[in-house]
């Protein structure tokens, strides 16, 4: 390693292949960045914002900008994990979660996210939006009380599947995602359960049907040990 | 299902061939149906999808983004107040009771015989001749409550709109204080001609000498821009003119597209002899929509002149036209990656950046994007040179910049001045009465109080995109802020979640204080909500959101403070207001189905 091919992050150097953003360089590394619209499959995309960083005292996207030799980047700071747990208690009062009765208690990025940023309330006021369920395909569930927009289910579903299956509609608050078909509804689609787009939603809106708590609460991937102590398996399970 | 089947046929199939069945045209094409059918029915979408070879998701995707286009009828009339603070200064709220008492149409609703629509919109751009209104996307200047009879008489009998007095639809440029372009006679041709004989490297070197910087807010060296697109590799080249001036209280580009439009079109061809670029495209607010036709014949005219089209002047290979594009309004489409989005067809949501515009913009290609005003600047640059522009204004904002001054003003207008000119010297032009503050470029701006009149418009001191709205010594300062929470609500594009979820909770806390729950917990909410925003936020909607809101804070608390309820803290969420629906069904009202407020 020399400097041609390492920035600094939090104080320790990180060595990066060209093209690398400075997420996937950091993941890359075993240091985690706090993120949740991010697959190391797809293109950036960077709505979430979790994985705001300052480099070399500027804010930014980690997703979003590339990785050069000599940037310092600063990441787990209280000041960055401050705004990190008000954009998680956005995304709790945006939508509607009941984290005690969902299915992906303890597997859910959101949540584990939450947890491992100490985020004790959602301090804003909940929006308690009226969201729709779609149930009408046989192997799958869509709970939309619980997206938050990230557009995984969009790009997997359109550049991995080749499907097409999902869109993002709307503005502002209004914006949904709606699933792509005349009735609008999943049933009508191609959409399988095998398809990429099935299983790769961070929180619980893509659901599938008939697997309720095989592996109890408390036994679950978050349960185990803290989100940003498994940057290793995620590699692992993602490869 | 086929178009015959639907009955639908014949109008869409004619608008999809006139778009040569382009999905990139898909705004367009919306647009058009919207306003053939009052609405984008579900079945339409799917023709539409059809003939243009796109998912329905794809076209709900676009249609849902824009304010001007619905899936449900609106009226055969459709009224729309635009609703920015200086319309609400000149009262339009007056004017909406008004109009929706006698049309019998509340707030967002269709009338029951389908013949009429009311709602507000964002700011229409004619806030020096306010309160404004969108007839089926007209502007109406002016309103009065004597207007708003004449218009409900005409609603009522049914009267085409193409037989309205024409003095309804007069709007006027206002023009008050004329400088370098505002008071120069322009020959169509001269300053392309000038740019021609001095050859592309000569006439680049003076756009750059010249130092001219974007008048569209950002301040970008426009001959650095031009340089590097012409650099960038691409199949094609693009010039767009951002003539998507939504920001609140300017109204500069539309003076200047009115009625100095052979100044813009030439300028876009200068950038295309730069540049070199076939194409050209002017993204026109759909508030705008009234002029689109005058455009259209002033195009017709450069290309009879020869001055667009092929071999333009004579110069071999020197090939150009310009189209007009519709926006569908969309505030943050004037964002040159949202408004390049929307020119492709889809929801303008802004892309990330880098790659910019220059190197990857309209279809993948290298692409010019500069506002109206300074397409018209270069051309002064073709004409007299870099060196002379130099001259004008100060040493790191070159040039005039031209103003767009609303509010408590005796001379709303416009008003072009050289950069450096100080506040207080606009202000005493345009007659400000006993001014308490003055926001400087729109709600994304900042405020300033009477002790900052003495700094200077200029990029190093208060920059601007335009707009100056001026706030008299009775003026609520919070009753402004509201507003702009209220805009920003409206106008994010819902992609990034601090702007997303931020600009409602920053409107929601604003509606708590407005109805007197509010504490000083709520104003430290607003600021760290707006640090929040400016840190994280994917572009300059939501970075800007809560500047203006802070900026109050700090400048004008008592005008919150008057408003807070004296306690530390009150919930946000009202007890005896959630028993109401209970009381509706059980029929109660009696104290014991209250819960005393101060219990």
């Amino acid at each position: 390693m020399n400097d041609y091919d390492r920035f600094v992050l939090d104080g320790r150097p990180v060595h990066f292949e060209r093209g690398q953003s400075i997420l996937e360089a950091a993941l890359a590394s075993g240091a985690y960045i706090p993120n949740l619209c991010h697959h190391p499959e797809f293109k950036p995309h960077g709505s979430c914002k979790l994985c705001t960083v300052k480099v070399n005292g500027r804010f930014g996207s980690a997703c979003t900008i590339k990785a050069m030799p000599g940037q310092e980047v600063a990441s787990d700071t209280p000041e960055l994990n401050g705004i990190r747990r008000v954009l998680l208690q956005m995304l709790f009062v945006e939508g509607n979660h009941f984290c005690p009765g969902c299915e992906r208690s303890g597997n859910c990025n959101l949540q584990a996210l939450a947890y491992d940023l100490e985020m004790l309330t959602p301090h804003y006021q909940h929006f308690f939006p009226a969201r729709e369920l779609d149930a009408s395909h046989p192997d799958v569930m869509l709970d939309f009380n619980r997206c938050i927009m990230c557009e995984l289910c969009v790009r997997a579903s359109r550049d991995f599947d080749g499907k097409n299956v999902f869109a993002l509609a709307g503005r502002g608050t209004a914006s949904h995602v709606v699933v792509n078909c005349p009735s609008g509804k999943l049933g009508d689609t191609d959409f399988a359960l095998s398809d990429k787009a099935a299983s790769v939603c961070p929180v619980g809106a893509i659901l599938h049907k008939r697997v309720g708590f095989a592996v109890p609460i408390g036994e679950r991937r978050y349960d185990l040990a803290p989100i940003s102590a498994q940057v290793p398996t995620q590699q692992a399970e993602e490869a | 299902m086929t178009t015959t089947e639907t009955g639908l046929g014949s109008f869409l199939e004619l608008t999809l061939k006139q778009h040569g069945s382009d999905p990139g045209r898909l705004v367009q094409i919306l647009l058009d149906v919207q306003a053939h059918y009052s609405h984008v029915a579900p079945q339409v979408i799917e023709i539409l999808a059809e003939g243009l070879g796109l998912t329905v998701g794809a076209v709900e995707s676009t249609l849902d983004f824009y304010s001007f286009l619905t899936r449900e009828p609106t009226g055969a009339y459709r009224i729309l107040c635009s609703d920015n603070i200086t319309d609400r200064m000149l009262g339009n709220q007056a004017i909406f009771d008004h109009m929706a008492r006698r049309l019998g149409v509340s707030r967002g609703k269709v009338s029951a015989d389908g013949l009429v629509s009311l709602d507000f919109t964002s700011c229409t751009g004619m806030c020096d001749q306010g309160p404004a209104i969108l007839v089926n996307g007209i502007a109406v200047t002016k309103m009065t409550l004597h207007r708003a009879d004449q218009i409900c008489d005409l609603v009522r009998s049914r009267v085409p709109l193409a037989h309205w007095p024409s003095d309804l639809f007069r709007v006027e440029h206002n023009i008050r204080r004329a400088d370098m372009l505002l008071a120069a006679d322009f020959n169509p041709g001269s300053a392309l001609r000038a740019a021609v004989e001095m050859g592309r490297d000569a006439y680049l070197a003076e756009v750059k000498r010249s130092n001219l910087r974007g008048r569209g807010g950002a301040g970008f060296t426009t001959g650095v821009k031009w340089e590097a697109a012409r650099n960038a590799r691409g199949d094609a080249r693009y010039i767009v003119c951002n003539a998507d001036e939504g920001e609140p209280g300017t109204f500069k580009d539309r003076v200047l597209l009115q009625f100095y439009a052979e100044r813009v079109f030439e300028g876009m061809a200068l950038a295309a002899f730069v540049v070199g670029a076939k194409l050209g495209l002017v993204y026109l607010r759909g508030e705008y929509l009234y002029m689109r036709a005058q455009l259209e014949e002033k195009l017709a005219e450069l290309r009879a002149a020869r001055l667009l089209g092929g071999t333009i002047l004579g110069v071999q290979g020197f090939d150009f036209d310009i189209e007009i594009h519709m926006g569908a309004g969309a505030y943050i489409c004037g964002e040159e990656t949202a408004l390049i989005e929307s020119l492709e067809g889809k929801a303008g949501r802004p892309r990330i950046r880098p790659p910019f515009p220059v190197s990857v913009g309209y279809r993948g290609q290298p692409t010019v994007v500069n506002n109206v005003e300074t397409l018209c600047k270069v051309t002064e640059i073709a004409l007299h040179g870099g060196a002379w522009y130099e001259g004008f204004g100060t040493k790191q904002s070159t040039g005039t910049k031209v103003l767009s001054v609303a509010g408590d003003v005796e001379r709303p207008g416009i008003y072009e001045y050289p950069f450096g000119v100080r506040i207080a010297q606009v202000l005493e032009d345009a007659g400000a009465k006993n001014p308490r503050a003055v926001q400087v470029s729109g709600a994304a701006g900042q405020c300033l109080t009477s002790r900052e009149f003495g700094r200077r418009i200029a990029f190093e001191d208060v920059p601007t995109a335009g707009s100056i709205m001026v706030f008299g010594g009775h003026r609520d300062m919070f009753e402004v802020a509201r507003n702009f929470a209220q805009f920003f609500q409206h106008e994010s594009c819902g992609f990034c979640t601090p702007c997303r979820v931020g600009t409602t909770i920053q409107a929601r806390i604003m509606a708590k204080i407005a109805a007197g729950h509010g504490t000083q917990y709520e104003m430290n909410e607003l600021q760290h909500l707006c640090q929040v925003m400016r840190t994280a936020s994917h572009c300059g909607l939501g970075l800007t959101a809560g500047t203006a809101i802070t900026d109050m804070i700090d400048r004008f608390r008592e005008d919150f403070e008057k408003r807070l309820a004296r306690r530390d803290f009150e919930p946000a969420f009202d007890l005896d207001a959630a028993l109401a629906r209970a009381r509706e069904i059980t029929g109660r009202d009696d104290a014991d189905s209250r819960l005393l407020s101060d219990a």
